[in-house]
């Protein structure tokens, strides 16, 4: 229950990733909410609750359609429904801190091994291959990441490699305890490949994904599940057989399942998006999104030196009775 | 030959150096400063600690431009530093000095 539990409130995390900086706390709250119910709690069973897609043969070890494809199908549309941030496509935008983000990296790829290898339910060898391929496939989608890079900038960038790193883990996932390492070694760079060129083609559009929840796990999600039903491989894992192995309609299956979960999740969102519309307005102007929704809605700021704050003493004075304070005047004395 | 200082919103700069970039103003100087504008103040919340900003941040230009220039500046700043928000637009004092 605890472990559904982060599979459902990591996509929460992810479509938070389209709309940030400008939807409001209240709408967001509401949204994700009726999201888990309608959309998540469904898909989560017809893929691996023993529903129809599970009944067609789709193939999802930790969560490639189920989780990642879902939620970008649902970020995607929410980026659309909500819109870009004010200065989105006029003035740069940049991204607040490389640490952090590699730091944010670093623990996300710990965590996916939670993720895939404990979707084995159990200490079992097919834990041990989904840890071990959960290790493999971001490397290489780092490696051709960096040589993509390499090759179209002359330059390597940090930022660049925690997506790919972000990518590689996403492409894995549907496949984790399915293919063999080797396999996991090409799909993870083969699914970084997608992704890097989506990415590029984000940033020329209108669409405010700010986080590229769309490049990084709706393409590199359907990446890796297609990829899945190509490279999986009865020999390694006992299970099912995907195109090398010889089973070639495998990848048709998981290609429909895909376009079901995609059409489900986007559809189902915008009209969530809209009836939320009718109660509650979905931004702030744009002067509060100017100052910062940190001020704005929740009254605190991330990076405040203090100067100016003036303290607001609290209601009552039993307690500055109980504590003998003597009221302080100008220039310090009583 | 004027100086011209302005204290603006910093949510506003971008705004404000668009304009000036299409008034056609090239050179500036701007600080990241701490001023109150006669503005409401907001309140936030630390641990139960409850503070009213008094200070907040704001943005000051520096313009040194010549005479025939001072009004495309100015109106180019006014244009785009006000917000339209009666309230929130004590803050865009324009200065002019002979240098």
């Amino acid at each position: 229950m605890a472990f559904q539990g982060a599979f459902a409130i990591i996509t929460a995390a992810l479509i938070s990733g389209a709309i940030v900086e400008r939807m409001r706390f209240g709408a967001y709250l509401a949204f994700i909410v009726a999201w888990i119910v309608a959309v998540y709690a469904p898909v989560a069973h017809w893929v691996w609750g023993g529903g129809f897609l599970a009944g067609d043969g789709a193939l999802d070890y930790a969560g490639g359609a189920v989780v990642h494809v879902n939620a970008a199908s649902a970020a995607l549309v929410a980026a659309i429904v909500v819109g870009p941030r004010k200065d989105y496509g006029r003035h740069a935008i940049l991204p607040h801190n490389v640490p952090f983000t590699l730091l944010g990296a670093g623990l996300l790829w710990f965590g996916w091994f939670g993720f895939n290898a404990g979707s084995a339910l159990g200490a079992t060898p097919a834990a041990a291959l989904a840890f071990v391929n959960t290790l493999l496939a971001p490397s290489a989608a780092l490696a051709a990441w960096t040589l993509l890079d390499m090759a179209r900038s002359g330059r390597v960038t940090a930022g660049g490699g925690a997506t790919a790193i972000v990518v590689g883990l996403v492409a894995i996932t549907p496949a984790a305890g399915y293919v063999g390492p080797g396999s996991a070694l090409a799909l993870g760079a083969l699914g970084a490949l997608p992704s890097y060129f989506a990415l590029i083609l984000r940033a020329r559009t209108r669409l405010d994904d700010s986080l590229d929840v769309v490049a990084a796990h709706g393409v590199g999600g359907a990446t890796g599940a297609i990829l899945t039903d190509v490279f999986a491989d009865a020999a390694w894992s006992g299970g099912p057989s995907g195109a090398i192995d010889g089973n070639p309609w495998q990848v048709a299956i998981q290609a429909y399942s895909l376009v079901v979960v995609l059409a489900y999740s986007g559809a189902a969102t915008f009209v969530i998006l809209k009836t939320i519309a009718i109660v509650l307005p979905l931004r702030n102007g744009r002067r509060l999104e100017g100052v910062g929704l940190d001020v704005a809605e929740h009254g605190e700021e991330a990076y405040t030196a203090g100067d100016g704050a003036i303290l607001v003493q609290p209601h009552g004075a039993v307690l500055a009775a109980a504590l003998d304070v003597v009221p302080v005047g100008e220039g310090g004395r009583p | 030959m004027r100086l011209i200082v302005a204290i603006i919103r910093p949510e506003q700069l971008s705004d404000v150096l668009e304009a000036l970039f299409h008034a056609e103003v090239r050179g500036l100087t701007i600080s990241r400063v701490l001023g109150h504008g006669g503005e409401t103040e907001h309140v936030e919340n630390y641990r139960g600690t409850t503070v009213k900003m008094a200070l907040s941040e704001k943005v000051r230009l520096e313009i040194g431009v010549s005479n025939h220039f001072v009004q495309p500046t100015v109106d180019a700043i006014m244009a785009a530093a006000r917000t339209g928000e009666q309230d929130q637009d004590a803050v865009t004092p324009v200065v002019g000095t002979r240098t």
